[in-house]
């Protein structure tokens, strides 16, 4: 928390260029784009994302050799009225930085990988127009979450936040028209918007912090906002209670945590590098980096930050337990996210802020890279499906090339009976074969999920772990089950993808992904594998929690806990080697149950179906809201305001008073008598006047010489 | 009472005395003649006021072009006499008195008004009147020029509008 | 020595009979004749005023004046005639269709 004293040397002036260069990739692309090829379109967005990412590099390098200046880099005016300025200010200090690099890194590769996908993605579809307008979103959602991450205030924050949430829109309903099957119906544009409403439950309480503490702290700007904070938590601490609170809505909406996450799942609608992108890597991590950048202000208010990682402990463990009764791949990764959202929202709301951004890094790496890999099973399978479909059609006939022919023949895969569901866990089956790279890929992303030594992952939620342990004994036991289940989910998750027989013809003839999505992938992994030395736990290491002490202060290190090590990893293989017994060794067949249906019960139903709590939401929220609206709609504004206000009081008054008083009373006595006696006397008056026209030029002289004679007299007379 | 005096006077009540015999001749002839003479009177008032060529003008088209010029249509029309009217009784009674207060007004006007910025004195006598002829035709024709001209095409025109209206249609009535 | 006065009253006196002229006689003749008159008044008007100011412009514009008067005449004394030739008379009375 150094303010900027003035810091000549550094690459401070290219902070603008975080948002300029995403925003002059998208305009590019939206305004050339339609002549540009596919590989120049989406060479163009990666490219602007790839000098994103330069940009916070040399920023962030700028920070380490200024020793962790904070520096206010600003840009534009915005709102001058009186006294008050809000301008639009980059912040650059070592938090800030590295949420640049992770967003615009992972960013940078996943839109390389797109560029793969996309071009699969689009034509199993017939859409191939729609390939610019999602990398334009893609642009568009890097420009909005470099505001977020880069903005000196929280107004600033606030226009990213919404930014973003705009993008998660545009992006899960990218095909607005169709479902996750590409059937025609609204499915995933009713996501995007159930996505975009919940998170206007969030921005509610975005703005209701932001009101309080604009009222009681009289800025936005975070130096500002923190210097005025304690003097207000030691006169009247409600106010800070009120505004962490707050804030924790918003959190909640935006980092999909109890009771706002129920968004997070359905917008795996939207294609799986957003999914990666916005929904596991960048932007849901944003309620963890308001947080984390809020710390000052939750370190004044322990009740506050008991409650954050309640919340966070218990969707950690709520979404683990749904994440085990999911069959779609890209289900149990959103609850995973969910989950893991929840281990850094727990982590920060005890004050572990280093420990909560670790993993929200990590996380971003194998998280990205689990996603991505899913997509890539999922094209395989695609892939997999077209050609054995047509090639049983057209045996002959080599099968590449006729597969545009075909859709554009019959304009669709639906000939083929049956919608086939390329997500679903049970349609795989045996893809350590036919997708062995995806395949290795996966197990790194799933090691590093599950926390197993030296991966990623392990270090990260290790400590967690051990500042829980150390602070919070309730939340590290359930953060403890919650890895527990998150290594069992991940088994299974894998025993049923790539192991055993392949249980439909498409997992027999998956087809492995190109190199310009897989080499993204390895990157990734590398990442996944290597992360953890970012923050060692030894002495002499703690390298991210010595560059985030610049902007966070005084961080504490715990000195590394063999026990909490030993009993996470101890958690894990067994949960592993649970998932084997039940998946693993004896691979499920085609149409058969869940082997833990039998034994689990109701409670397994429940898990399959989320704990029913897109039910309750229904019965609890829904159904009365619809109700009311209902009520409000008929009888309110239908029954009383239009029929009777409108149409009785308000029309039949207006009717009675135009009717009888205007144009009886008024109009036909009042107004037409007076004209008409106006006339007859006009009329009267010309009757008598035109005696004077007589015809006699002497007497019209005679008028002449009169006025002339009035006018000399009134020039005397003046 | 200087002699000039005198003669403005005395030519006063002249051309006052032949304008109301203009006005009250019953025949037209008569009041042709009377107009003739105060024509010729007013004439000589120009000169007094040093404007010999305007009291030539005078006399040669007003008393002379203009007048017989009259005289030949109330003669070539014998209008001389028309019964009196029936018409219109009280015209006269209120012209009269109308002219009175006019008369009195203009009096009134000019005597009040004009003698408070006019240099009352009399008009020069020692005005040289061959030179005062050669200033005023080179005013005339330098400053007036194109007045001049327009006032010789409107002469034309009446000419011709003259011949015009009275022309006798060809195989007419 | 004159002043210049007693011109101006006299020109006064001499608009106010041919005003009187134009209104009484039924005669367009003397009509005409009086305005004739009514001009000479206001020439002579412009001729004081001139010799007051020692300026040639107001005997210049009498001039005009006597050169529009010829104009006039001629035209004036035309209609008449012509009226002359389609009624018969030139009872000033008798041209009475502007009655309203």
């Amino acid at each position: 928390m150094h303010l900027s004293e003035t810091v000549n040397t550094g690459f401070y002036f290219l902070a603008p260029w975080l948002v300029l260069a995403p925003v002059i990739g998208l305009l590019i692309n939206a305004i050339f784009g339609k002549n540009f090829s596919e590989r120049a379109v989406g060479t163009v967005a990666s490219l602007a994302s790839g000098a994103a990412f330069v940009v916070s590099a040399l920023l962030a390098y700028s920070v380490a050799i200024n020793h962790g200046h904070a520096v206010s880099v600003p840009f534009a005016e915005w709102i001058h009225i009186g006294d008050l300025r809000l301008d639009w200010t980059f912040r650059v200090d070592s938090l800030s930085t590295t949420m640049m690099l992770v967003v615009s890194g992972v960013g940078t590769l996943i839109h390389i990988y797109a560029i793969g996908y996309m071009h699969e993605d689009v034509r199993f579809k017939h859409e191939e127009g729609r390939f610019t307008r999602f990398f334009i979103f893609l642009n568009l959602f890097i420009a909005a979450m470099m505001i977020l991450v880069s903005g000196d205030s929280y107004l600033m924050l606030f226009v990213g936040w919404e930014g973003v949430g705009l993008s998660s829109f545009l992006l899960i309903g990218f095909w607005y028209e169709m479902d996750t099957l590409a059937r025609p119906s609204w499915a995933n544009s009713n996501a995007a918007k159930k996505a975009f409403i919940t998170n206007r439950v969030g921005d509610f309480g975005f703005l209701m912090a932001g009101f309080l503490m604009f009222w009681h702290l009289g800025s936005f700007q975070f130096d500002e906002v923190f210097a005025v904070a304690p003097a207000i938590a030691h006169d009247s601490p409600w106010v800070i209670v009120a505004i962490t609170l707050f804030m924790l809505v918003g959190v909640a909406g935006k980092s999909a945590q109890i009771p706002l996450y129920i968004w997070l799942p359905d917008a795996m609608a939207g294609p799986t590098p957003v999914s990666a992108l916005i929904h596991a890597a960048t932007m849901v991590t944003a309620g963890v980096y308001l947080v984390t950048r809020s710390a000052p202000l939750y370190s004044l208010v322990p009740e506050a930050q008991y409650i954050v990682a309640m919340v966070g402990a218990g969707t950690a463990l709520f979404a683990a337990t749904i994440a085990v009764g999911q069959y779609d791949i890209k289900k149990v990764l959103a609850y995973s996210t969910i989950s893991q959202l929840g281990f850094m929202v727990a982590a920060v709301g005890m004050g572990a802020y280093v420990a909560g951004m670790f993993h929200l890094i990590t996380h971003a790496f194998f998280k990205a890279l689990l996603f991505l890999s899913a997509g890539s099973v999922i094209l395989g399978l695609e892939r997999g499906h077209h050609a054995h479909a047509h090639h049983a059609h057209h045996d002959e006939k080599p099968k590449g090339k006729h597969k545009k022919d075909e859709h554009g023949q019959h304009g669709g895969h639906d000939d083929h009976g049956e919608v086939f569901d390329p997500g679903d866990m049970r349609n795989m089956g045996g893809l350590r074969k036919t997708m062995p790279v995806t395949f290795w890929l996966y197990m790194i992303g799933t090691l590093a999920l599950a926390g197993i030594f030296p991966f990623a992952g392990f270090w990260s939620k290790d400590e967690i772990l051990l500042d829980a342990k150390l602070h919070f004994t309730s939340v590290y036991w359930q953060l403890s089950i919650a890895a527990f289940f998150t290594a069992f989910y991940m088994g299974r998750q894998v025993w049923m993808v790539f192991f055993g027989e392949a249980r439909t013809d498409a997992a027999k003839h998956a087809e492995e992904s190109p190199k310009v999505m897989t080499v993204p992938l390895m990157v990734l992994a590398a990442l996944s594998v290597a992360g953890g030395a970012l923050n060692l736990p030894f002495k002499g290491f703690h390298q991210l929690g010595h560059w985030l002490e610049y902007t966070l202060g005084k961080v504490e290190f715990p000195p590394f806990d063999l026990g909490v090590a030993l009993i996470s990893t101890g958690l894990a293989l067994s949960a592993i080697l649970i998932s084997w017994l039940l998946y693993g060794r004896n691979p499920l067949k085609e149409g058969q149950i869940d082997p833990l249906k039998k034994p689990l019960g109701f409670v397994f139903t429940g898990m399959e179906n989320k704990w029913f709590v897109d039910e309750g939401y229904g019965v609890l929220i829904l159904t009365p809201f619809k109700k009311a609206s209902q009520f409000l709609a008929d009888v309110i504004d239908w029954r009383f305001w239009h029929d009777f206000v409108h149409d009785t009081v308000i029309a039949g008054t207006y009717n009675w008073l135009s009717d009888v008083v205007l144009s009886r009373y008024a109009d036909q006595k009042g107004i037409d008598t007076f004209f008409n006696s106006w006339g007859d006397f006009t009329k009267w008056l010309s009757g008598n006047v035109r005696r004077i026209q007589n015809g006699f030029v002497r007497s019209y002289a005679l008028s002449v010489l009169l006025g002339v004679v009035l006018i000399l007299g009134y020039l005397i007379f003046k | 009472m200087s002699s000039e005096l005198i003669v403005f006077l005395v030519l006063s009540l002249v051309a006052i005395a032949t304008a109301l015999g203009m006005l009250f001749s019953q025949n037209a002839v008569y009041s042709a003649l009377f107009l003739v003479l105060n024509f010729v009177t007013v004439a000589v008032f120009y000169l007094l006021l040093g404007a010999p060529f305007i009291a030539m003008s005078q006399i040669t088209v007003y008393a002379g072009a203009i007048m017989v010029l009259f005289l030949f249509v109330i003669m070539l029309l014998g209008a001389e006499n028309l019964a009196p009217s029936k018409n219109l009784p009280w015209q006269k009674p209120l012209a009269r008195l109308l002219s009175v207060i006019l008369a009195v007004e203009a009096i009134y006007l000019l005597f009040s008004r004009a003698r408070t910025d006019l240099a009352v004195t009399a008009p020069d006598a020692s005005l040289n009147t061959m030179d005062s002829l050669r200033d005023m035709a080179m005013s005339l024709f330098n400053q007036y020029l194109l007045p001049f001209e327009v006032t010789s095409i409107l002469l034309l025109v009446a000419m011709v509008g003259a011949i015009v209206l009275t022309r006798q249609e060809k195989g007419g009535k | 020595m004159v002043p210049v006065d007693y011109y101006i009253a006299l020109s006064a006196i001499l608009f106010t009979i041919g005003t009187l002229g134009v209104l009484s006689r039924r005669n367009p003749l003397i009509i005409f004749m009086s305005i004739e008159l009514m001009l000479n008044a206001a020439n002579l008007a412009f001729v004081a005023f001139a010799s007051v100011y020692q300026t040639f412009s107001g005997q210049i514009f009498v001039f005009f004046v006597i050169a529009v008067a010829a104009a006039e005449v001629a035209v004036g004394l035309a209609l008449i005639v012509e009226i002359f030739k389609t009624r018969k008379n030139i009872n000033i009375d008798e041209m009475n269709s502007l009655k309203g």
